[in-house]
């Protein structure tokens, strides 16, 4: 390989490694969700006393839920 | 969709503690196990303020997100739940929690270390609804029977409130618009009086004397 050749190898290769540094590659850690690997869990209201009515339950929170509000609780 | 919430009324809070005792003997929680707690800032201070802290339900939980085994996940009404069979009892999901709600009890399968347990909103885990397994891993399952929380369906002054978010913020946001807000609302009179009613008019709560011995910092 003659002298010329070592050069522009050589130059291709420095040209190379600082084009390098030019990338605009994402720095930070990609945000990846895990998936539950556990049990599946069931639904509050199949269940008993509520035996699937979901409506019978969210009537049964929601009046607990204004039992905490004593502007309408005690009127 | 529901989004289960805690909401605690920093105003009205007295660091009674019931609402730690209830949860523990509710789910009899292990000694060295807290999966709600008050905290006080400025105790003993005029204007010192405190609120009870558990597990706050985040809709996007840093602890279902560095969960190495991906044993935590969310139901449809928005409560954290975790799957102990799965747990390794790492401990990166209490490095996560910015409240610091995971709990280890000292004495488990993992040396000090056991296996995660937090509040679950009464709402008990991956097991049967009310069953023994169920109640013994994770504690009572109220939310099945129709219940809310028991730290905040038995706190007296209804400072720590929990259910749907929108329906807790509008009872808070009702409270806010009734006693005023600002750093002059402070006390009893504050958190309880009658809408419009301010100190020293009829209608409103007398102001305490200060204790003997009590100075102003």
């Amino acid at each position: 390989m003659s002298a010329r050749n070592v050069v522009i190898a050589a130059v291709l290769a420095m040209t190379a490694v600082a084009l390098a540094g030019c990338g605009e590659r994402p720095q930070v850690v990609r945000y990846k969700q895990g998936h539950y690997q556990g049990k599946p869990d069931t639904l509050p209201y199949q269940g008993a006393p509520f035996n699937g009515s979901k409506q019978q339950w969210d009537d049964a929170i929601r009046t607990r839920q204004q039992n905490q509000n004593e502007y309408k609780r005690m009127g | 969709m529901a989004r289960m919430k805690f909401l605690c009324d920093a105003e009205r809070c007295i660091e009674c503690n019931a609402c730690v005792t209830a949860c523990k003997q509710e789910h009899e929680i292990p000694w060295g196990v807290n999966r709600r707690r008050v905290v006080t800032l400025n105790d003993g201070v005029p204007g010192e303020r405190s609120i009870s802290v558990a597990c706050m339900h985040c809709s996007d939980a840093p602890c279902e997100a560095v969960c190495p085994v991906d044993c935590i996940y969310h139901t449809d009404e928005g409560v954290v739940l975790h799957d102990k069979d799965l747990c390794i009892g790492c401990g990166y999901c209490f490095y996560a929690c910015p409240f610091g709600a995971p709990q280890f009890p000292q004495a488990g399968a993992f040396g000090v270390r056991g296996k995660m347990d937090k509040c679950t909103f009464c709402a008990g885990g991956p097991e049967p609804d009310g069953s023994q397994a169920e109640y013994q891993k994770y504690g009572r399952n109220r939310l099945a029977e129709g219940k809310l929380p028991v730290c905040a369906e038995m706190c007296s002054t209804k400072a720590l409130m929990g259910g749907d978010g929108e329906v807790v913020a509008d009872i808070y946001r009702q409270r806010v618009t009734s006693r005023g807000k600002g750093t002059e609302v402070w006390g009893w009179a504050t958190a309880y009086g009658l809408p419009g009613a301010q100190r020293g008019q009829p209608g409103a709560p007398a102001q305490q004397p200060a204790p003997a011995g009590a100075t102003k910092s």
